[in-house]
Parts: C-alpha cells; sequence; structure tokens
C-alpha cells in the first residue's frame, strides 16, 4: 500500500460518485430517491473543486464549494415543497405516476 | 496514514453511494447519503479545508438531510414496488457497463493529469475560517450577497407551495 495518494485518485473517486448519482437519478422511482441523487453528484462536484484547491493552493474552491452547499439548501427547500404539494394532488410519489403536467 | 485514511473513507463512501442506489426503502437511501457526506467532509478536512469540511456537517448531514427524513417521514414513503419493466439481462449489461464506463473514466483521468506528488495532510494550510472569510468579504463580496437573495427566494417560494389551497 502506497504512503501517499495523489491528487487524481480524489478525482476519481469523485467521478465514480457523480456516475453513481447519475445512474440512481436514471434507474429510481421514487421522487425523494431521485432528489437524493442529485445531492449526491453536488457532493462529488465539491469534493473536485476542494481538490483542485489543494492542487492549485487557492482558496477560491472552497469558496465555490460553499456557494454550492448554499444553492443546494436553497434547492432542497423549494424541492421538497414541490415534492409536498405534488403528494398532496396526486397521492403518489412514483415518477411514473406523475409524468404528465396536467390532467 | 494519508492513504489508509483515503482508501478506509473512499471505501466507506463508494459503499454508501452504492448503498443509495440500490435500496429501495428511501429512509435507508437518506441514511446512505448521510454516509456519503461523513466520509466526505473526512476528506475535505484531508485535503485541508477545515472550514468546507465543518459547513458539510452542519448544512448538507445537519441541516439538508433532517429535511428530506422530515418529508420521507411525513409522507409516509414506503418501499418501492418492483415495477421495473426491465429484464434481468439488461440490469445486469447496464450494471457491467456502468462499471466499464467509471473505469475508463477513471483511466483517462489518471493518464491526462501531470504527475503530482501524493497529498500530505497539512500541506495546505489556505482553508481555515480566517482565509475563507477573508476571499469571501473582498472578492466574492457580490456573489455572497445574491446568495442571500437567493435564500429568501426560496424561503418565499417554499411558504407558497407549502399552503394549504394549491
Amino acid at each position: 500500500m502506497p504512503t501517499s495518494v495523489p491528487t487524481s485518485w480524489y478525482l476519481i473517486l469523485s467521478a465514480i460518485l457523480f456516475g453513481l448519482g447519475v445512474a440512481g437519478f436514471i434507474f429510481r422511482r421514487n421522487i425523494i430517491t431521485v432528489f437524493m441523487s442529485i445531492e449526491l453528484m453536488l457532493n462529488a462536484v465539491n469534493l473536485t473543486f476542494v481538490t483542485f484547491s489543494y492542487t492549485l493552493k487557492q482558496v477560491d474552491g472552497h469558496i465555490f464549494s460553499f456557494f454550492v452547499m448554499v444553492v443546494a439548501a436553497a434547492e432542497a427547500a423549494v424541492g421538497l415543497a414541490i415534492i409536498l404539494t405534488v403528494f398532496k394532488n396526486r397521492g403518489t410519489l412514483m415518477i411514473d405516476d406523475v409524468s404528465s403536467m396536467k390532467y | 496514514m494519508t492513504a489508509l485514511i483515503f482508501f478506509l473513507f473512499a471505501g466507506i463512501a463508494v459503499f454508501c453511494g452504492i448503498s443509495l442506489v440500490a435500496q429501495t426503502h428511501p429512509i435507508a437511501s437518506a441514511l446512505s447519503l448521510i454516509g456519503v457526506m461523513g466520509s466526505l467532509a473526512i476528506l475535505y478536512l484531508q485535503l485541508g479545508g477545515e472550514f468546507i469540511a465543518a459547513a458539510q456537517m452542519i448544512v448538507y448531514a445537519g441541516a439538508i438531510m433532517v429535511l428530506f427524513v422530515f418529508v420521507i417521514m411525513l409522507l409516509n414513503a414506503g418501499a418501492e414496488g418492483t415495477s421495473l419493466r426491465v429484464s434481468a439481462f439488461a440490469k445486469y449489461l447496464g450494471m457491467f457497463l456502468l462499471v466499464a464506463f467509471l473505469g475508463l473514466i477513471s483511466f483517462i483521468i489518471q493518464a491526462m493529469l501531470p504527475r503530482t506528488e501524493g497529498v500530505v495532510f497539512g500541506a495546505f494550510k489556505g482553508g481555515t475560517t480566517a482565509d475563507v472569510g477573508m476571499k469571501l468579504f473582498t472578492v466574492y463580496l457580490l456573489p455572497f450577497e445574491v446568495t442571500s437573495v437567493l435564500i429568501l427566494i426560496a424561503i418565499l417560494g417554499a411558504i407558497v407551495l407549502a399552503r394549504k389551497e394549491i
């Protein structure tokens, strides 16, 4: 086992997590799980920002990552409110059943 | 030691990520996502991002995931049914192709990036709260203020959407 890992391995981990997020986004049919897959993708991108921040010895990547977190918080608040409204009107959470925009 | 911590927490992150996609119950997926976020916070700390690691735990694993778990419990969401209209062959072929795709991406990243020395804990000390704050309130002041407007709009949107008569 090597004593230290190169920064590219962090980027590979980020790519793997992003790929898993895309797979979950495409294949899951519960709206909440799809939403959580989006959060997983955002986390993977944050890891890339922090890794490049380490490589370039600049703090800017941390600030972008912080902005991504803030936008994710806003998105989660509005998105979960939309999910609540959809559940109140349609009574289901499966995206196959809510594929039409309007009755 | 650095490599050991990286492999341990990268393994936990990938395992929890697979668990997020594979579990059928939303609560299990939410707990897996918390596992991913916690292990990523450790990796941020290793890369010198003290502030961002703390923000990851407080904002993501704390606030956002509590919101998710609240909504899952409020809607009483059960496990997904097994009405997936694909054959078992397509499922396994898809898994194999996903692994092959991720391996290809890993190879390209490994081949494209220049050779760098390994990550050493403490080599980058510019990620403390003081450094982030200095940059955030000088160079990135305008985006920061715009973000506060975005948060205000999100609050208003959430309140309007959660009213009774929609």
